[in-house]
């Protein structure tokens, strides 16, 4: 404590301008502004004077950092000494998809290591496309005494093993959130790791594993920590086992059910009920899998406070969805599949006003024989009956400009319009046009648009519109459209505020990359792949921007000339040096 | 006399992914010449073979001289339930499945087909790697929930990606290991439904989680309800069935979750697994009204052009 004073009031001595104008002393402006939760909020003030540079870096405690390449752990550790929570992301969003080869980076041990050097009391990890090994884990684990909230998404390179060293050392784990990973599930017996003594659970999540757990040891230790309020099951655990464990938590706020279909008695099936509206706080609903319309009632009466319901791994059909969404009035968030069919979705729109963001899930994304799941109809009726929709995710097979238009029309405050027409390149289906009015439609009505995934049959006549009235918008994601180096160099040359921009299978060249020059330096990312863009290009873009890192991904067999994939951010970390042969840095 | 309970197979039906009504004469003669040899019980005319073929491909996916080298065409075309495909104006555009045959294979790359932005007829979702745009784990989460459902099907389809395979490869391994097994045991109950056949006062059950596919399910229903009925001919074919005399005097028919009854055969098979409640293998004089154009089709299907 004492040499981090010396250090301030050394700080506030060079800073003489601001001295003289102002007497504020550094521990009221560092308690003002330690209040300022918002990391660009933070951005703005450290930009002032030094003062209040200097200010803002003592009282920041969580940092966020949104390319994990952008910055070394050593800078951040330097700038920041008082971090106790961090969020990292790691690999481009399309790793997601696969489009990443998997040993590409991304691997938090060296962040760990500086941390345990700089930040020993550090509280929070949350990681997004990271690759995270079982060592890594246990190092995390045993380094951080204070250690109390972990979440991992999109993550991979781990067991349950690394789990199990979580739960056996961490003695003030709060919470411990597994989402959507590649894990490596070897077996249940992590839950088991967590000591008899160990009360402090907060938030539990372990939907993502597929193995069976120790539902003893689960039980028990629901039992035991009373102040838990998350609780995301996976699909080993049965009906009669979750109504065992609600029993013991009442007060859960959050809820992932285990798998949702069992034969049960009449009487089981009334426990169930009964153990399942007595959570009246409950806001939040999922898991569900395999929910069929015989148990679904079972949930009625627990629905009355729901605000987000994730019925995304439970092929309803609309008649029960129809009927569940009758006791669902305060819904604002809701995941389905589309086995629902345009039907139920008349259902969303008849039965929740105050939706907010809806996302649909193709239940059978590669059969595109059979035109099923949903259609424009599904979505212009969702808009006509939610007037506050300002989030969608609509994967269709058939959509219309027209449909669109009426949508936006309806919704006008939409922040992010994520519409996916399956098959690629597809036109307006009944007037066999493209889909550039739809988008146009979109942007020019939805001015608070932050981000955009655009499909369908597009020319560069949408990039025009996006450019042009997209003045908000922060991500856009791009596949199988445009015609020209044109559509690319309008969205480069408008959208001020762009900060994310990935394409996949687009005819843009080296014009086109090579007109954001200025641009990428305002941006995190930009990831090109199966465009027309050259290896020649991409070393020019290299050369003239030395803030950039500029990386090429080779795929076997291809061109030497052809950069297949190209990955562009910012970095004041300069290139990395943990890229595997694949990648080649420019 | 003999009640066959046979769903229309016909190998010069569609194959594959079409439902196309082509190639129907290679097939045809070596069609009749074992109905020939059969010939007593059956009495449907030559040109039946052809709208016979017609009708549910079953079992033929590409494997139609397969079939009809097989005696098993001899059951086939003499007497059988009728299905949703007998009546091709309820039957959907299926037909027109044109461009590149994306039949099941998900997920895969094709070599070499490129995305043309002008064409008007896009290339199938299923060729490409990484689209539709759904995370690997909803992908494996949608693997499993289906194969749990159809109880079996290699779901490489899904897996085969092209570069990163071996990510997804493992990652479908970590899944499939284990759900398979539990989810096929959880979802047994649910592969029930019971199934009743006018003119027999018991219904019986049977497992939809032990079938796959339509074929496989009528030759199901037909060894549950008529093997007793039946001794004549017992071919020892995979697909073989009991004679049936007389016209088609059964349509095999399912209650829907809506309350529906529609006709076996129209929807994919996963579909209809997720949809049926029960089955009920009518008499084809009940079954009014569940085809357009069924009572017309009564008497003219035998004269039905291809």
């Amino acid at each position: 404590m004492e040499s981090s004073e010396l250090k301030r009031s050394k700080d506030s001595v060079n800073s003489c301008e601001s001295a003289r104008r102002s007497s504020f002393p550094d521990e009221v402006l560092e308690r003002v502004l330690s209040l300022l939760k918002s990391h660009r909020d933070r951005s703005s003030v450290s930009l002032v004077c030094k003062d209040w540079y200097n200010a803002e870096r003592w009282s920041r405690t969580h940092v966020f950092i949104g390319n994990c390449y952008s910055v070394s752990p050593e800078i951040v550790a330097r700038r920041f000494p008082r971090i106790r929570s961090v969020t990292l992301k790691g690999k481009p969003r399309f790793s997601d998809f696969n489009l990443v080869p998997e040993n590409w980076g991304a691997d938090i041990h060296a962040w760990l290591v500086v941390f345990a050097a700089e930040y020993p009391f550090l509280e929070e990890l949350r990681l997004k496309r990271m690759a995270i090994s079982d060592e890594s884990l246990e190092f995390l684990a045993v380094s951080f005494p204070n250690f109390k909230a972990l979440s991992l998404l999109s993550c991979d390179g781990f067991s349950t093993n690394g789990l199990a060293a979580i739960a056996t050392h961490c003695k003030n784990l709060t919470e411990l959130d597994i989402q959507e990973n590649g894990i490596d599930d070897i077996g249940g017996s992590w839950l088991s790791c967590f000591p008899e003594s160990f009360t402090t659970l907060e938030v539990l999540n372990f939907a993502n594993l597929t193995s069976d757990i120790n539902f003893d040891a689960l039980e028990k230790l629901v039992g035991r920590c009373k102040s838990m309020r998350v609780l995301k099951l996976n699909r080993s655990v049965s009906l009669e086992q979750l109504q065992r464990l609600l029993v013991n938590a009442p007060q859960l706020a959050e809820l992932g059910t285990g798998l949702f279909s069992q034969e049960l008695t009449i009487r089981e099936y009334e426990e169930l009920e009964s153990a399942l509206s007595n959570c009246k706080n409950m806001h939040t609903l999922s898991g569900l899998w395999d929910a069929t319309g015989i148990y679904l009632p079972a949930l009625y009466l627990a629905c009355t406070h729901l605000t987000f319901l994730n019925l995304s791994y439970a092929a309803l059909q609309s008649v029960e969805l129809a009927k569940l969404l009758a006791h669902c009035p305060q819904l604002k968030r809701l995941w389905v599949l589309d086995t629902v069919e345009d039907k139920g979705l008349e259902a969303v729109g008849l039965n929740c006003p105050l939706l907010e963001e809806l996302r649909v899930f193709p239940a059978d994304p590669f059969d595109d024989e059979i035109v099923h799941g949903v259609t424009e109809a599904g979505f212009v009726a969702v808009s006509f009956g939610c007037p506050r929709l300002h989030y969608v995710l609509y994967f269709c097979r058939q959509m219309t400009n027209a449909a669109v238009a009426t949508i936006v029309q309806n919704c006008p405050d939409f922040t992010h319009f994520r519409l996916c027409i399956m098959n690629p390149g597809q036109p307006d289906y009944l007037t066999n046009e493209p889909m550039d009015e739809a988008f146009g439609a979109v942007v020019r009505t939805c001015t608070k648009l932050q981000r955009l995934s655009v499909s369908g049959l597009l020319t560069d006549l949408t990039f025009e519109y996006i450019g042009r009235y997209a003045k908000n918008l922060e991500t856009l994601s791009v596949a199988f459209a445009g015609r020209s180096d044109w559509g690319m160099q309008c969205v480069l040359g408008g959208c001020p505020k762009l900060r994310k921009l990935e394409i996949r299978d687009c005819p843009f060249g080296n014009a086109a990359l090579l007109s954001g020059l200025e641009k990428y330096e305002s941006m995190r990312s930009l990831w090109m792949s199966a465009c027309n863009v050259t290896m020649n290009g991409c070393r020019l873009l290299a050369r003239e921007m030395p803030w950039l890192n500029v990386e090429v991904m080779k795929e076997d067999g291809s061109d030497d000339s052809q950069a297949d994939k190209v990955y562009v951010y910012r970095s004041i970390a300069g290139p990395r040096r943990d890229a595997p042969p694949s990648v080649l840095t420019l | 006399m003999d009640g066959g309970l046979v769903l229309l197979g016909g190998g010069s039906g569609g194959n594959g992914g079409g439902g196309g009504s082509s190639g129907v004469s290679t097939t045809e003669s070596a069609v009749l010449s074992k109905v020939e040899v059969v010939s007593e019980a059956c009495s449907y005319p030559a040109e039946t073979e052809l709208e016979l073929g017609l009708g549910l491909s079953l079992g033929s996916g590409g494997s139609s001289t397969g079939k009809t080298k097989a005696a098993n065409s001899s059951w086939g075309e003499c007497g059988r339930i009728l299905t949703a495909k007998d009546f091709p104006s309820v039957v959907s555009q299926r037909t027109n499945n044109g461009g590149p045959s994306s039949v099941a294979v998900s997920g895969t790359k094709r070599a070499a087909e490129s995305v043309s932005h002008d064409s008007g007829s896009p290339t199938g979702v299923s060729q490409v790697v990484g689209w539709p745009p759904i995370r690997a784990y909803r992908m494996n989460s949608l693997v499993n929930q289906a194969k749990a459902q159809r109880g079996d099907e290699g779901d490489s389809g899904i897996g085969e990606k092209d570069k990163p395979k071996d990510a997804l490869k493992k990652k479908l391994n970590y899944n499939g290991k284990q759900t398979s097994s539990a989810t096929v045991n959880e979802k047994g109950y649910l592969g029930f439904v019971k199934v009743n056949m006018d003119g027999i006062p018991i219904g019986r059950k049977v497992d939809l989680n032990a079938h796959s596919s339509y074929e496989s399910l009528a030759q199901a229903l037909e060894d549950m309800f008529l093997r007793s009925a039946n001794s004549l001919e017992k071919e020892p074919l995979t697909m073989a069935s009991k004679l049936l005399d007389g016209s088609s005097e059964f349509v095999l028919t399912y209650e829907d979750k809506e309350g529906d009854w529609m006709l076996v055969g129209d929807v994919p098979w996963r579909m209809f697994v997720r949809s049926v409640r029960r089955l009920r293998i009518m008499r084809t004089s009940e079954a009014n009204g569940l085809a357009p154009r069924f009572n017309e089709s009564n008497d003219r299907q035998r004269s039905k052009p291809i």
